[in-house]
């Protein structure tokens, strides 16, 4: 057990490297980006001096590695600077909107176990059956049905034509929780069909496989009940597949909430960083940056853990 | 029952597999008994019908690709036409089954104890406590060392020979009246070999459990067995005590097999081999379907072959078992010395 806390600590030293090289390509991009910052915030007839001032204010005149430099050094002690554009602390700015996208990530993920994963065994205890058939083809739709399409579509529907939901914005989940769950409900559903694609045709294939195993033929040959097997057996040797498809989901969630929050026009982090991007407020998308990394790393190590626990076989070689 | 009546008696078994729209057959007409207490050998070369032979017995084919036909009697029921759940209470209760690869035979994500536990506790309405007692006792008297450990360690964290130990005891565990293993010793070192070989002789001699050894190393069955059974290309070639097949083979596939078995051929002469291959599944010959292979083939071989007793308990699948002086790996004097 000694190997597995060894595992998790060479995992926590992985953490600071990639945090940097992150924030450090996203740091990159932005230099890149067409147009002077300088000259948008000084605002329009703005003298050359005034201009020069402002470079020198936000200390856009310093070289790139300068700049990288003092803005991770301000980040390390939770200061993300401000936005060029509000003049709002960023880290303000970041906690006021994650929880809106984290509570519509967590009802996708939810729905798409929900949905997923009964799907995955009951295809898997029954290859090639018109069942099988059936959510296999659902769920190649799932995956390839772009999900700000299915967001639309679903506006549309259950929106505008029925009135059972509401069709934009968020409230949050601390205030009324009943009303936030209803405002994330559509886009969660949205970003969940793929999810639940993924879930159940993973589970479906790793099932399938372990059904067939030879362990389970011994089984069988000890006299076990195909349910006592697929229940006890099957559910905790596919459970570390599970969690693999988890924690890639988690990533694709968080990734795909910037189209999903545009189409509902939901105030989560996807519409922040989108924002800021267009008017070139560097401060908030990388704060936002680094706040996405942050939760990712976070959630790869918690399914790390997770998997020392589930399968005896890790963390020794 | 009668001391002299079969434990289990299998009569015509054959087995079909689907594949694609095809129909083949791997077996056909699979015929022998063992008494109680006895250890019967099943031997041929990869595809032979060995293992499916094992599987059939006890309904572990895939249902929906494979059919088996004939009859399997033991303890007055029909193995073959029992339905899943009465079969289920023969498996693991009255007749268990090993496997040749022990690692990948037990489940990875459970301890050793806890695969032994539920095997009991499926037949046994045992609570947790009995059941772990149980299974350390069956741990031990597999001869494993420091059965407590063993008992919740994990199969990774045994070495091969002990996770073979392992799968026996959960084989054991039950008492059933016959043991079937399907290559027990394949994937061990020589020397692990040796010491699993003497625990299961040493096993089936104290608890009365009959063996049903099934392997492709003649010289395995030889030392184990008290009978043994040939079997090429799906069909039973002979059927006889492993003394007599020994020394007097009646069959040239068994005498081919014997004479090609480096620790029983002649010291310094090159090791014989039986040419050829065996014949497709989809392909098989109306006669002899070792014909194609065998030196004394003579052109009626391809009519259909019966298995006849030649003499008392030994039976042959060949119309010139009388003419053919087929030599044995042993010779009568040598077995005296």
């Amino acid at each position: 057990m000694n190997n597995k806390g060894q595992m998790i600590g060479r995992r926590l030293l992985q953490i600071a490297p990639v945090i940097v090289l992150a924030t450090f390509v996203v740091f990159g991009l932005l230099q890149l980006v067409p147009g002077d910052i300088a000259v948008t915030l000084a605002g329009e007839n703005a003298t050359d001096a005034r201009i020069v001032q402002i470079r020198q204010t936000y200390g856009l005149d310093q070289p790139f590695l300068v700049q990288y430099g003092h803005w991770l050094w301000n980040a390390a002690h939770l200061d993300l600077s401000r936005s060029y554009l509000s003049n709002e602390p960023v880290l303000d700015q970041i906690l006021h909107r994650f929880p809106t996208t984290l509570l519509i990530v967590a009802v996708a993920l939810l729905i798409s176990l929900i949905i997923g994963v009964p799907l995955g065994i009951v295809a898997a205890t029954r290859p090639g059956s018109r069942l099988d058939t059936v959510v296999t083809s659902f769920a190649s739709l799932g995956v390839a049905l772009p999900n700000f399409w299915l967001a639309m579509i679903l506006v549309a529907t259950f929106a505008l034509t029925w009135n059972i939901f509401p069709a934009t914005g968020a409230v949050a989940f601390g205030k009324d929780p009943a009303k936030a769950l209803l405002h994330a409900a559509l886009p969660a559903f949205a970003l969940a069909a793929g999810g639940i694609a993924e879930v159940a045709r993973q589970l479906r294939s790793a099932l399938i496989e372990i059904l067939s195993s030879q362990y389970v033929r011994t089984l069988h040959a000890k006299g076990l009940s195909p349910t006592a097997i697929l229940w006890k057996h099957g559910l905790k040797n596919v459970s570390v597949t599970l969690l693999t498809v988890v924690g890639l989901l988690i990533n694709r969630l968080l990734g795909a909430t910037v189209v999903v929050e545009a189409v509902f026009a939901i105030p989560g982090m996807g519409s922040l960083i989108v924002h800021a991007a267009i008017h070139k407020d560097f401060p908030v998308v990388q704060g936002v940056v680094l706040a996405m990394v942050v939760v990712v790393i976070c959630m790869n190590l918690l399914i790390d853990m997770l998997y020392a626990i589930l399968d005896p076989r890790v963390g020794r070689t | 029952m009668n001391a002299a009546d079969p434990l289990l008696t299998v009569r015509g078994l054959s087995v079909f597999f689907r594949a694609g729209l095809d129909v083949v057959q791997a077996t056909s007409g699979v015929s022998f008994a063992i008494q109680p207490g006895e250890r019967l050998g099943i031997v041929g070369e990869s595809g032979c019908g060995k293992t499916v032979t094992g599987l059939a017995l006890l309904g572990l084919l895939p249902r929906a690709s494979s059919r088996v036909t004939g009859s399997a009697m033991f303890e007055g029921q029909d193995l073959i036409s029992l339905s899943p759940g009465q079969l289920r209470r023969v498996r693991g209760r009255k007749i268990s089954m090993i496997f040749q690869e022990p690692m990948s035979a037990l489940d990875p994500v459970f301890t050793i104890g806890s695969q032994i536990g539920e095997t009991i506790r499926t037949h046994f309405g045992v609570d947790r406590g009995a059941a772990r007692r149980r299974a350390i006792d069956a741990l031990a008297s597999v001869g494993i060392p420091s059965p407590e450990r063993v008992h919740d360690s994990y199969p990774h964290q045994l070495s091969g020979g002990m996770r073979q130990r392992a799968m026996i005891a959960i084989a054991l565990v039950c008492e059933p009246r016959l043991l079937i293993a399907d290559e027990p010793t394949t994937a061990l070192d020589v020397t692990i070999q040796a010491q699993i070989i003497d625990l299961l002789m040493d096993l089936s001699a104290r608890t009365g459990t009959a063996l049903l050894f099934i392997s492709h190393d003649l010289g395995v069955i030889a030392e184990t067995c008290t009978r043994m059974i040939t079997m090429y290309a799906g069909e039973v070639v002979e059927d006889a005590p492993v003394d007599a097949a020994l020394v007097r083979p009646r069959h040239p596939y068994t005498s081919g097999l014997l004479r090609s078995l480096p620790r029983l051929s002649p010291r310094g002469a090159a090791l014989p081999s039986i040419a050829g291959r065996v014949p497709s599944l989809r392909d098989m010959p109306a006669g002899c379907r070792f014909a194609a292979r065998c030196h004394h083939a003579l052109p009626d071989c391809d009519k259909a072959q019966t298995l006849s007793e030649v003499e008392a308990g030994h039976f042959v699948r060949c119309w010139r078992h009388d003419v053919l002086e087929l030599p044995g790996a042993l010779t009568d004097l040598e077995r005296v010395a």
